[in-house]
């Protein structure tokens, strides 16, 4: 492993020693006014193999496939089919100086991806470039080695070079998403890569577990399970055998990290009232947040930790509050229906997707904050129950619960406007309750 | 000849006034005896009476064994059908609501009853949800419908120690079905023996 990036290191160095230096951002690749609705197309070439065998063309073409999943993941690239392609770089060049780019501006496309492979004795290299179409010009160049079984890491870790030259952050392809699964009758929390990829169980206490949520560092889980036969709070370390368990008398409830610290909430009753605390990552309380009647739960807080957004049903039944950490101060978020709970930030701090009813349907939300209130916009309607919204780093997507397809609850994503609704994974059970972890730098 | 023949009729009935006599006399002789073997059978009649009696008067108990066994077996009966119905019968409430209604006041006052006569027993009161609605506040609202449940009871004197809540919010539906009917029954405070 560490040789893999000290070589990755070295290719990174040489490639970028070769790269003109005029990447300032002055152009705006993606329309931030609507990028999810006016996608930007982008062609995808076959990879060029250098070596030619049979290997090196097979792992060409996952890897190809690879790239065009992750560009169409992201919800504003649009993948353009390869039978309108005029032109075929994997033949006459990959290079910046061997591509005519009328070939692409004429059938629209704005953005060009070019990959090469060159694969001997178990070792891959992966040469990989953006192009701007209109402009000719490269934008990112990427020379990547590695063994067989890191192409989609090599693969994604281009993309992420991709979304940062085109978005001004790496999106979402350093990221995970923790979650709940139905085994054997209990439930268990999982965790899988920003595209559904490779689901890894993570607890193994054949009760019930639930609501995960990544501590920002990504080193954490907190989740709820009801080992000791209540709901307590678990905090587990993701890879050392390290943790704490919260268990105050009565229920431990809906877990939320700090976005800066390892510090975190939890609703706590042992008082006789549902209350959110803050607490060490120990479990120590380090102060009580809420003060009133009825339930508190779900806190979320801000992306700057200035602010936090909770469940309470002090007003007769459950709504979406704010309370600003500084002043103290609480304000009501929602207004519309009977029930609207489970809120979840946008990483800009600008908006709150959250689960409420409306006509006896559960459904998905999305509403401004802290610029004026907002009107709710549903993002989700007619397909199932829609629970448990939490949005991907780069705030393009958000993870959801639905049972759509044939009333079991699966895990789904769509973008932030609401389009473009898939699966996420497809997986034994059923699953609930997605946490996206913030985006790992992937150096 | 005349004189003769009174003398004859005389005779006649002294000799029959003696036949008389003599069978007086032989009938009293007999009954004697008679008396004394009734006596006899007086005194077995008394004893097999006795004899009858004494069965009577086991059958008569052995009887009364039955019925108190019966009867406590009824009472154990009761007792279990009591103990089930505490188990079985569910606190049910209103979509997103831990108030209680009249109908499952009564039912907790049934439930303290049974407590009361129960003392050295400790329950756990589990609040419980329909599924729709979200995981974190249902398991939040399982919780306040448990511990309404709890309070009253604690109201009516049950003793506080005696009552443990725990909340599984929509994780544990008795019915897995979509139907109102289900979610009626999924809302519910439920008691279980410690």
């Amino acid at each position: 492993m560490t040789l893999f990036f000290k070589q990755m290191a070295m290719a990174l160095l040489i490639m970028l020693m070769g790269i003109p230096a005029a990447f300032s951002k002055d152009y705006d690749y993606i329309n931030i006014n609507d990028p999810l609705l006016n996608k930007t197309p982008v062609a995808v070439t076959r990879f060029k193999v250098f070596n030619g065998h049979k290997e090196e063309v097979r792992d060409g073409a996952r890897a190809e496939q690879i790239l065009k999943d992750a560009l169409d993941f992201t919800g504003y690239l649009k993948v353009m089919n390869p039978a309108a392609f005029l032109a075929e770089p994997a033949e006459s060049g990959i290079q910046l100086g061997q591509i005519n780019f009328r070939d692409w501006t004429g059938i629209g496309t704005e953005l060009l991806v070019t990959g090469g492979i060159e694969e001997s004795l178990g070792q891959v290299t992966l040469k990989l470039r953006l192009f701007d179409t209109y402009n000719t010009r490269l934008l990112v160049g990427r020379i990547y080695t590695g063994k067989r079984s890191q192409v989609r890491k090599m693969i994604h870790r281009f993309c992420s070079e991709i979304a940062l030259k085109l978005t001004g952050n790496r999106g979402v392809f350093g990221s995970k998403i923790a979650f709940v699964s139905t085994v054997n009758g209990h439930k268990e929390i999982f965790v899988c890569d920003f595209d559904g990829h490779d689901p890894k169980r993570i607890t193994r206490h054949n009760t019930i577990s639930l609501s995960p949520d990544w501590s920002f560092d990504r080193n954490w889980l907190a989740y709820v399970s009801f080992v000791k036969g209540k709901a307590d709070v678990y905090i587990k370390h993701i890879k050392e055998n390290r943790g704490a368990i919260v268990n105050y008398e009565g229920m431990n409830i809906g877990p939320d990290w700090m976005p800066d610290s390892l510090k975190l909430a939890a609703t706590l009753s042992f008082s006789g009232n549902q209350e959110i605390y803050l607490l060490t990552k120990k479990g120590e309380i380090i102060k009580r947040i809420t003060r009133s009647w009825g339930s508190n739960v779900s806190p979320r807080f801000s992306p700057d930790g200035k602010q936090m957004a909770f469940t309470s049903s002090r007003s007769g039944n459950p709504q979406i509050y704010l309370k600003d950490l500084e002043t103290n101060k609480v304000s009501r978020v929602t207004f519309n229906g009977q029930y609207n709970t489970s809120p979840a930030w946008s990483p800009d701090g600008r908006r709150l997707a959250y689960v409420g009813i409306e006509k006896n349907k559960i459904n998905i939300f999305v509403i401004n904050v802290n610029q004026g209130q907002g009107r709710p916009i549903p993002l989700t309607a007619g397909q199932g129950d829609n629970e448990d919204p939490s949005w991907s780093p780069d705030g393009n997507l958000i993870v959801f619960k639905s049972t759509r397809e044939g009333g079991r609850a699966k895990l789904y994503v769509m973008t932030a406007a609401g389009t473009d609704q898939r699966r996420l994974l497809s997986m034994k059970g059923e699953q609930s309750q997605p946490d996206w972890s913030s985006s790992a730098k992937m150096e | 000849m005349k004189r003769n023949l009174w003398m004859n009729l005389m005779m006649a009935v002294l000799v029959a006034g003696l036949f008389m006599t003599v069978s007086c006399a032989k009938k009293t002789m007999v009954t004697e005896p008679t008396t004394i073997e009734d006596q006899a059978a007086e005194d077995a009649n008394a004893a097999e009476a006795a004899k009858a009696a004494k069965v009577a008067a086991e059958a008569e108990k052995l009887k009364q064994q039955e019925i108190q066994e019966q009867m406590l077996q009824e009472k154990m009966a009761r007792k279990a059908a009591a103990k089930k119905r505490f188990i079985n019968q569910n606190i049910h409430f209103e979509y997103d609501s831990a108030k209680l209604s009249s109908m499952a006041k009564m039912l907790i006052r049934e439930k303290a009853g049974w407590l009361k006569a129960n003392t050295g027993v400790s329950v756990i009161i589990e609040g419980h949800c329909d599924e729709r609605g979200t995981t974190v506040y249902n398991l939040a609202l399982g919780e306040r419908r448990a511990g309404a449940v709890k309070n009253y009871l604690v109201d009516l004197g049950v003793s506080d120690a005696r009552l443990q809540m725990v909340s599984f919010g929509e994780e544990k539906p008795l019915d897995p079905a979509k139907t109102e009917a289900a979610y009626r029954k999924n809302r519910r405070a439920q008691f279980v023996l410690k």
